[in-house]
């Protein structure tokens, strides 16, 4: 059997201890592809070339065209902040649906972003340490709320979440940038959680 | 007329079309990646049948009646009616409560949660054999407990066949069907709570145009 074809172990590599804004590492439990393997289709498929640096895209490289439409996908719901829900409150949502889920690599990452773009660092702390009940204010609440609620099966997201998120201040807009942000980490954490494991900051 | 997926499940009314048309590259990336998983480049490591079996199960898990469940469900039975109705079975038994399990990270141990987890019987392994019970299993793994998804699981999916280009596709797979499924249901939700602000501003301008 090929190393292609097992599954990897990164023994040496500490597992982190909880929830945090620190910088989490990742390692495969599949082999990523090798840069030199390549070819214009996996490039298409990493839509930016940098991604090739990266193990966690270099695995999903393996079937290029998910992966370019998830790429595509996931920047439109995130960085696409023209108009909508400002970034800081699509951040929250991530991080919420990972905090629900229990991707300690996801919440790392967008626990960051959250708190660089609401400023709200001891917030974003709160929710990391308390979990998805701590209180956060009005609107933060709802936002958390209604991300939590999507994520939970069967689902739970209903017409109170849309009237709480409306009390918030959200417009219709801002409601479905909430639900595309909570749903996609949806996405994104199965993945994170499955096809390798996160590594505790250095 | 449209071949937009969610457009179709979520049974789009022209106000949530209106509000959906705001996010192009959302609502065509969205269908793009439906069509990278269902009408594949390749299905040398995972075939056409597996994927809608698998479709079935994974958004079936949340219920035979939800809006997602339905539509899979359909596909799957127009590709492999006899292994569909072995896996409906199976996804109206083994559907639980979510997300649930325990944690590896040692700070979080008091947050752990129990719940059923999903073995496929010796029965249910012959009739749809050994690879797609051992996607199932997986796939019920990924939808309740994610957390929990270890190396050790992947070996097994290894071990019953599936390769690791095919391992990274049913990956994608359940893990895509888990945001479109919740996609559907939060614009379901946002439609039936009333008259999209979106809507409303274009009405006015229609108005106004006139």
């Amino acid at each position: 059997m090929t190393t292609a074809q097992t599954v990897l172990r990164h023994d040496d590599a500490p597992h982190p201890h909880a929830f945090t804004r620190g910088e989490v590492g990742w390692v495969p439990h599949l082999e990523p592809l090798a840069e030199e393997e390549l070819t214009e289709r996996h490039y298409d498929g990493l839509v930016d070339a940098a991604r090739a640096k990266n193990d966690y895209f270099r695995l999903l490289a393996r079937d290029p065209e998910v992966l370019k439409a998830r790429t595509l996908v996931d920047k439109d719901i995130f960085y696409n902040a023209a108009e909508g829900l400002p970034r800081a409150d699509r951040e929250l949502a991530a991080t919420a649906a990972s905090r629900r889920n229990g991707c300690v690599f996801c919440a790392s990452v967008h626990s960051r972003f959250a708190a660089h773009h609401s400023k709200r660092v001891d917030d974003v702390d709160l929710l990391l340490d308390e979990g998805v009940e701590a209180d956060l204010g009005a609107r933060w609440n709802a936002i958390v709320a209604a991300s939590v609620a999507l994520t939970d099966t069967p689902n739970a997201f209903g017409e109170d979440d849309i009237v709480r998120l409306r009390a918030a201040g959200l417009d219709d807009l801002e409601v479905a940038d909430v639900i595309h942000g909570a749903a996609f980490f949806n996405w994104a954490n199965r993945l994170m959680l499955s096809i390798g494991r996160p590594v505790a900051p250095a | 007329m449209t071949d937009d997926i969610v457009d179709r499940i979520v049974e789009v009314t022209p106000e949530l079309d209106a509000l959906r048309r705001r996010r192009p590259v959302t609502r065509e990336q969205l269908q793009a990646s439906f069509d990278a998983l269902f009408r594949p480049v390749t299905v040398e490591h995972v075939s056409q049948a597996e994927r809608e079996l698998v479709a079935a199960f994974a958004t079936g898990l949340a219920g035979a009646e939800d809006s997602t469940a339905v539509f899979y469900a359909a596909r799957a039975q127009d590709a492999d009616p006899q292994r569909t109705r072995v896996v409906l079975a199976e996804a109206a038994d083994a559907a639980v409560r979510g997300p649930f399990g325990a944690y590896t990270e040692l700070g979080l141990q008091e947050e752990n949660t129990e719940g059923e987890r999903y073995v496929p019987s010796d029965a249910v392994i012959a009739v749809i054999g050994e690879r797609l019970a051992a996607a199932l299993a997986h796939t019920h793994l990924l939808v309740f407990r994610p957390r929990e998804a270890s190396g050790a699981d992947l070996g097994r999916l290894l071990d019953a066949g599936w390769s690791t280009d095919g391992i990274v596709t049913l990956s994608q797979l359940v893990s895509f069907l888990a945001f479109q499924q919740r996609v559907v249901t939060g614009l379901r939700v946002l439609a039936a709570a009333g008259r999209t602000s979106a809507s409303e501003t274009e009405i006015s301008e229609e108005e106004e145009a006139a």
